[in-house]
């Protein structure tokens, strides 16, 4: 895992490096991602309900977007419930779209 | 076809008096067992503030029912629900799948448990399970 993580900033540089002619105007306003350390990992229950908002609150932060999976830790798997999940809550108001 | 579940979830408008409200509750419930369906649940969420505003209403009351039928009652229900003027939003989800999914995934991880405490059973060739297969 640590291993797997120490790893990843270095092959974006190098694909960065080789790819750079295409992606120009991305190529220095492209902030550098260094994120070491993960979220420990955490259990997910199998079944992801859409009404427990105050589950869901957990993988939104004050802005009311959706964690990115970077962040949460979480398998896709997981992430993809979850994200279903918010949709759907959102879409009865019982979460925000946006947290001015 | 085989049994599909359903939960329904609709907002009412907060104006409308009670009175209004559980006869319109009652309504739906008459609906979907006349078109077929069986109610497995109805809950009634009561007032309370949505996350943003709706049709310029800050509150609404909220309602769900969980349906278990073919999906023809949910088509005839959704029809009525998008004409009715008290109802400013629903959403309706099929449930039985996930749920289904996460029985399944259960499962796996209970017999996974359990071929482990064995496993260890028989290593150690004692009486005392491991802490492991308890958690």
């Amino acid at each position: 895992m640590a291993e797997r993580d120490s790893e990843a900033p270095v092959e974006r540089e190098r694909e960065g490096g080789i790819a750079g002619g295409g992606e120009e105007q991305f190529g220095d306003k492209m902030p550098r991602r260094t994120y070491q350390r993960r979220r420990p990992r955490q259990v997910i229950p199998d079944y992801i309900d859409w009404k427990d908002v105050d589950y869901l609150r957990q993988f939104i932060p004050e802005r009311g977007k959706i964690m990115p999976r970077r962040i949460s830790g979480i398998t896709a798997k997981e992430q993809r419930r979850i994200a279903t999940a918010i949709k759907r809550a959102r879409s009865m108001a019982l979460l925000p779209f946006v947290w001015e | 076809m085989a049994n599909r579940t359903y939960e329904v979830m609709y907002i009412i408008d907060p104006d409308t008096d009670l009175e209004k409200v559980t006869k319109l509750n009652e309504a739906i419930g008459k609906l979907i067992e006349k078109e077929g369906g069986t109610i497995v649940r109805f809950d009634d969420g009561g007032k309370r503030t949505m996350a943003y505003p709706i049709k310029k209403k800050t509150e609404g009351y909220y309602m769900l029912y969980e349906i278990e039928g073919t999906g023809q009652e949910i088509l005839e229900l959704e029809r009525r629900m998008r004409v009715n003027d008290m109802i400013i939003r629903y959403v309706t989800v099929r449930v039985d799948e996930d749920r289904k999914k996460a029985e399944k995934m259960r499962l796996k991880r209970e017999k996974r448990t359990n071929q482990r405490a064995r496993f260890r059973q028989s290593a150690e060739e004692s009486n005392e399970m491991a802490p492991e297969a308890a958690a």
